[in-house]
């Protein structure tokens, strides 16, 4: 039973909660791309104030998302390290180590986790993001179903 | 129309415009406990009746120094000299040009195309990356995915007649000034070897009568102005002259490519054979003295570089002068290349290193650079002209302006990273122009899909359409756009002033205007702890704005309005009817309000007695005070409140760390680790108060001017983030004292002076547009990235700088040329919407050897500078410094590797990259990137924050600064410049070896210059040009040259003047003999020499060619 666990558990998660983190960063991102449309009204100066507190205000809220998700991750690595599960640790190692590597690669300033406001709007800043989003999207998808298949071939087993 | 809760009028001039705005504190209209007003003298004061005159009497200042006195000296009614300067005929600040050459260089080859396309050259595979840290794509750095933009343009269609008859008047005209400049049908004569353009272009740019009056190309050139009248006289074809020759523009890099030379010249002779070799050394004014007379313990000569420093024959002429006479004829000195004859065009430029008799162009002459030792031009390098048809190039944008780092753009994304050189751009989009045309229009004509303005380098499909050269939307060319104002001709939409001028200034409809424009507003925020009182600073600062105060730009409904601060906030009020200014004291900084929102911003026409009695006293005001504290970000807040109804421009001058309330700052820097080899710590800000602080000002549009003068350390790394998320500038004076730093004092006057009188725009937005394919994706400045590709200016001042990076996500395979357009759009300080568009037009080419022949080593060394600030910032300085090295590496192999076919012993370059590793070094070695010497951090944040602020001609003082000598000044070859006679000495490359002790040398390293002056150096310059008797005597701190009645100190002195008068900011100028502390920062500069801590220009060639044959 134990081993059914992790899958289990981990199922839930990934179907949940990260694919809708993931699917809400693809969606800000999309946001922060798309700016006024008409591009007069974009160089109305009236209109910097509301770009700039809507700018800020998505990176806010992907930045609160950043550490429930990390966490939530390495949380499940440690699930499948103590329940034996090599092969799934293995698979995903390289995300947790791309989870450290980004945490402690933040600005230094303090309470900035990531996704600086001021940076954020350089092209090739956010094209990294939008992909890592994307990739991220790919990942949790395709380990959602390798999960559920553990899942079901451990209750079949048992 | 007023929106977002802006009660706003426009125009009426009264000053009471923005009434009540809506984040002005209610709270001030109760009595408050925190607030005492009048000096803390009266214990009540009613701020309600703000609007009327307040009793005057007791609880104002102490008495003395309010009196209203009628100004004096300082007030001038004279004419203002700030009339809007950007109109034709009224330049502010008309300056000679930066650079000796005029801008406008013909093209070299009359040929009407690149060409048919050629395969690439080579078809070497890329070289093996040669390090693991560099700027190119890595899978750490993705580059942008090539997905966003994949339909291929239409194919040029060809042109059709221009047939459509004239259809009466319209309501489109041009600015009377503008329109001064008739086009006079210049003489065909010139043109009449010129084939005939190409053919997407033809309609466009018809050679002949349609050409533009080179007066409305809008910039000035030294001394020669050129004739109106007959405007192509220089860009004259000489007959006799091979078309596809060598460039003739002086020493710079350029030329046409091989490859792209479909056809021999008609009539060209070959004179290859017939000029002798390169004159080296330094065959111009400044030659040094025999070897005998140098300095005897400064290292000699590595061997590799003896044979090749003798000098050869001297040049009759000056080369400068050169330059300004016959600038596309003349014969530069140490890198002149015969004319090209008709040679084979596929010669391979290894070929031509074998034989002095080829007709590779110059720019990829090859240089073994361990062997030529006098790389560096007599003149300023010039920027390389891009290969583009003749007609084309006529029109391009200044190169001051607008300049890319390859002037030739790579076809493919592969073919940049096989070159491995930065692809950007660097702009300086605000820039001082003394001729500028405006146009006053009431539709501006502009793509309908990508909103690209009409442009010199669009097609004209017929009469009635026109293609937009970024996107290839065929559009419909307006009604009015048919008339002509400058020729008052119709049907002619290919000759107005859009379409012949690649920058030109539109004054916005009333469609670009949702609020009505912003009055000028300016807040100064002062420090007056004591720290700041013992610097003296308050003086000049009050001097200054008192002197200037007529001067300052704006119109009727200017506004000022200062704010102090120690430990509490002092706010002035100003209120029209006081008979002396009010001071109004808020101590609680915790939660900062505003006293009287009303009356603390006055208009500066109807308070000016006002403000100019505080300014007499607010020197004396803190005379004896004993606050050492300092709120800075509770002052910053109330500024902001204070400003954010208008928006405007806020100048804080700060002397110390801040170090109460919120922002308050810790020191962080420990004095043992300034000479540290290791990693520099604390480069980035210690908080985001001041990012976030200047996040809110870029939204209310707000820019923040940052002044330090301090001593100690003050956190410019975290300070900076004010000025540079907000657009502002930040200024910095090392140990400013009004007695212990006179050249200090002298600067931060001169420094004032220009800040406060020079032009601004207000609320800006600068979005730089690119052909399809190409996309920008890495800003450098200051400024907010509001969009992908629109940057948020609060203000903009026409001494910023801009860079940007860029990528190649699609093919050009089928473009010949693309194009960038930069268009900033800002309130005048008159109160007038205007967009300023410059567009620039670059060809694409398909073969490596074309890519490096067009690179522009200035542009990428700026470019590269702005990538290593980020890169020290965000990873290590020495991650950067690694990156930096890595980049000259990179891009030399990649031409051995591609280019060259005949491999040769030694580091070769083409010439035009023969700089590339010396300006690496000088970065290495600049005060921002150095290690190993004592640096403190706010002096290398500093530099920092200008390398990536400054635009790209000041940046390279400061990266490599000229050597000139001045005790021979002569008048030979000299500039004449309004009736000044400038002598022109050479630039002297950066090597003691290069000094002698009987000489003087002048150092301008952009902000500073000294002229060191030998120990035996020549008795008549002491006495001539510095009035004094011998060495002995030469003053320990002289800052000035004193204006002696001599020949050789007018000289002198015409020199240092001209090289000031060439930059916005003021240089100051310290006289160091071998005794002074400053000469070892003389020394320092010394680049191509070896210090404790860093290689010399030859060790570190040899450490390249090390890496590159690896």
């Amino acid at each position: 039973m134990w081993r059914v666990l992790p899958s289990a558990v981990s199922t839930c998660y990934t179907g949940k909660s990260s694919h809708m983190s993931i699917i809400f960063q693809i969606i800000a991102f999309d946001e922060l791309r798309t700016d006024f449309k008409n591009p007069i009204d974009q160089s109305n100066p009236t209109r910097a104030r509301e770009r700039i507190l809507n700018i800020e205000r998505i990176c806010n809220l992907l930045r609160r998302l950043v550490v429930p998700e990390y966490s939530i991750h390495g949380l499940f690595c440690l699930m499948f390290m103590c329940a034996g599960e090599w092969v799934t640790l293995g698979l995903n190692i390289p995300l947790l180590f791309y989870h450290l590597w980004r945490f402690f690669h933040r600005p230094a300033d303090g309470s900035e986790v990531m996704y600086d406001p001021v940076s954020v709007m350089n092209a090739d800043i956010l094209n990294y993001c939008q992909k890592e989003s994307w990739c991220k999207l790919g990942f949790y998808l395709l380990s959602f179903f390798y999960y559920l298949y553990s899942m079901v071939y451990a209750l079949v087993s048992f | 129309m007023s929106t977002a809760g802006f009660n706003s009028q426009n125009g009426t001039g009264t000053g009471q415009t923005y009434a009540n705005g809506p984040s002005q504190n209610p709270v001030a209209l109760q009595q408050l406990p925190g607030v005492s007003y009048g000096m803390t003298h009266q214990p009540s004061y009613n701020p309600m009746p703000a609007k009327a005159p307040p009793p005057t009497g007791p609880g104002l200042y102490p008495s003395a120094p309010y009196q209203p006195v009628p100004p004096v000296s300082s007030y001038q009614p004279g004419p203002q000299i700030t009339s809007y300067p950007s109109s034709p005929g009224q330049p502010l600040l008309p300056r000679p040009p930066l650079s000796g050459p005029p801008s406008h260089t013909p093209p070299q080859s009359a040929s009407p195309s690149p060409g048919p396309r050629m395969p690439p050259a080579q078809a070497t595979p890329p070289p093996p990356a040669v390090s693991s840290s560099s700027y190119y794509p890595s899978p750490q750095q993705p580059m942008a995915p090539a997905w966003q933009y994949n339909t291929a343009p239409p194919p040029m269609g060809p042109p059709t007649s221009i047939s459509t008859p004239p259809r009466g008047p319209v309501a489109n005209h041009v600015n009377p000034a503008a329109s001064l400049a008739e086009p006079l049908p210049p003489s065909l004569a010139p043109y009449s070897t010129a084939p005939p353009p190409r053919v997407s272009q033809s309609v466009t740019q018809p050679p002949g009568p349609g050409m533009p009056p080179t007066s409305m190309l809008g910039y000035t050139q030294p001394g020669t102005a050129p004739p109106p009248m007959n405007p192509m006289v220089p860009n004259t074809y000489q007959p006799g002259r091979p078309a596809y020759g060598p460039p003739p523009t002086g020493p710079s890099p350029i030329g046409p490519p091989p490859i792209m030379k479909p056809t021999p010249p008609p009539t060209g002779t070959p004179v290859a054979n017939t000029t002798p070799p390169p004159p080296k050394g330094d065959a111009g004014l400044a030659q040094p003295g025999p070897p005998g007379r140098h300095l005897g313990h400064y290292p000699s000569l590595p061997p590799g570089y003896q044979n090749a420093s003798a000098p050869h024959g001297t040049s009759s002429m000056h080369p400068a002068m050169q330059a300004a006479m016959q600038p596309y004829t003349q014969a530069p000195q140490p890198y002149q290349q015969p004319p090209g004859g008709p040679g084979p065009a596929q010669l391979s430029p290894s070929l031509a290193a074998m034989s002095l008799q080829s007709s590779t162009p110059e720019a990829l002459r090859v240089v073994n650079l361990l062997q030529e030792r006098n790389l560096l031009p007599p003149t300023p390098v010039p920027a390389p002209t891009p290969c583009l048809p003749q007609d084309l190039q006529k029109i391009n944008c200044n190169p001051e302006v607008f300049r890319c780092t390859l002037t030739s753009i790579p076809q493919t994304q592969s073919l940049l990273n096989k070159a491995k050189m930065p692809l950007g751009l660097l702009l300086h989009p605000f820039k001082d122009l003394s001729q500028l045309p405006v146009v006053t229009s009431s539709t501006i004509v502009r793509c309908r899909s990508c909103r690209t303005y009409i442009n010199p380098f669009v097609s004209f499909l017929d009469q009635r359409r026109w293609k937009c050269n970024l996107c290839y939307r065929v559009n419909d060319v307006p009604e009015e756009f048919m008339y002509n104002p400058v020729s008052r001709s119709y049907g002619e939409p290919h000759k107005r002033p859009e379409v012949q001028n690649a920058t030109i200034e539109f004054i916005a409809p009333s469609e670009y205007m949702l609020r009505p424009p912003q009055p000028a507003v300016y807040l100064f925020v002062l420090d007056v702890s004591h720290n700041a009182v013992e610097t003296g600073y308050l003086n000049v600062f009050c001097q200054s704005l008192l002197d200037n105060i007529n001067a300052l730009p704006g119109d009727s409904r200017t506004k000022v309005g200062f704010i102090t601060f120690d430990s509490t906030i002092h706010f002035y009020n100003l209120q029209e009817g006081l008979s002396q200014p009010q001071m109004l004291i808020v101590s609680d900084i915790e939660d900062i309000f505003l006293p009287t929102p009303d009356s603390l911003l006055v208009n500066l026409n109807e308070c000016k007695e006002l403000v100019q009695d505080l300014l007499k006293s607010l020197p004396t005001l803190f005379g004896k005070t004993m606050e050492t504290q300092s709120a800075l970000g509770s002052a910053l807040q109330a500024a902001f409140k204070l400003l954010s109804p208008t928006g405007g421009r806020m100048s804080v001058f700060q002397t110390q760390l801040p170090n109460l309330g919120v922002g308050a700052l810790q020191s962080r820097e420990d004095p043992n680790q300034r000479a540290s080899a290791k990693d520099i710590q604390h480069l980035s800000p210690a908080t985001d108060f001041y990012k976030k602080l200047a996040l809110d000002c870029s939204g209310q549009q707000v820019a923040v001017d940052l002044f330090l003068l301090s001593a100690q350390y003050c956190d410019l790394a975290s300070l900076g983030c004010i000025s540079r998320y907000s657009a502002g500038s930040v200024y910095y004076y090392p140990s400013y004292h009004h007695q212990h730093s006179p050249a200090q004092v002298e600067r931060f006057q001169k420094d004032l002076k220009r800040y406060l009188t020079r032009k601004i725009g207000f609320e800006a937005v600068m979005r730089i547009r690119c052909t399809k394919g190409l996309s920008i994706h890495t800003f450098h400045g200051n400024f907010f990235v509001r969009s992908t590709d629109l940057l948020s200016l609060p203000n903009v001042n026409p001494d910023a700088g801009f860079a940007v990076q860029m990528s190649i996500e699609d093919n050009l395979d089928d473009m010949q040329v693309v194009s960038f357009q930069a268009a900033l759009l800002y309130t005048s300080s008159k109160g007038e919407r205007r967009i300023r568009v410059h567009t620039l037009c670059l060809p694409v080419v398909s073969s490596l050897s074309d890519i490096f022949s067009g690179a522009d080593v200035q542009a990428m060394t700026g470019l590269l500078a702005c990538m290593a600030v980020d890169r020290s910032v965000t990873a290590s300085l020495s991650d950067a410094r690694d990156a930096m090295t890595n980049a000259a590496i990179d891009s030399l192999t990649s031409y051995r590797q591609s280019v060259l076919t005949i491999q040769q012993p030694g580091l070769l370059a083409p010439a035009c990259l023969r700089l590339f590793p010396l300006y690496i070094l000088a970065l290495l070695k600049q005060k921002a990137f150095r290690t190993g010497t004592s640096t403190r951090l706010d002096d290398r944040v500093f530099a920092m924050c200008q390398l990536k602020y400054q635009p790209l001609f000041y940046a390279m003082l400061m990266i490599h600064p000229a050597l000139y000598r001045v005790d021979d000044l002569t008048d030979e070859g000299a500039l004449n410049i309004n009736e000044r006679t400038i002598p022109q000495p050479r630039v002297l490359q950066l090597s003691v070896e290069k000094l002698s002790r009987e000489g003087a040398f002048l150092m301008d390293t952009g902000t500073v210059m000294y002229l060191w002056i030998g120990r035996n150096c020549h008795p008549n310059f002491l006495t001539q040009v510095l009035g004094v008797p011998n060495y002995a005597a030469v003053p320990e701190n002289l800052y000035l040259l004193p204006e002696l009645d001599t020949a050789e100190s007018q000289r002198t002195r015409a020199f240092v003047g001209w090289l000031r008068d060439q930059r916005p900011f003021y240089p100051s100028l310290h006289v160091i003999r071998d005794e002074s502390q400053l000469k070892a920062n003389f020394m320092q500069n010394m680049i191509e020499d070896r210090t404790a801590s860093a290689l010399s220009y030859y060790e570190f060639l040899l450490h390249l060619q090390q890496q590159i044959s690896k």
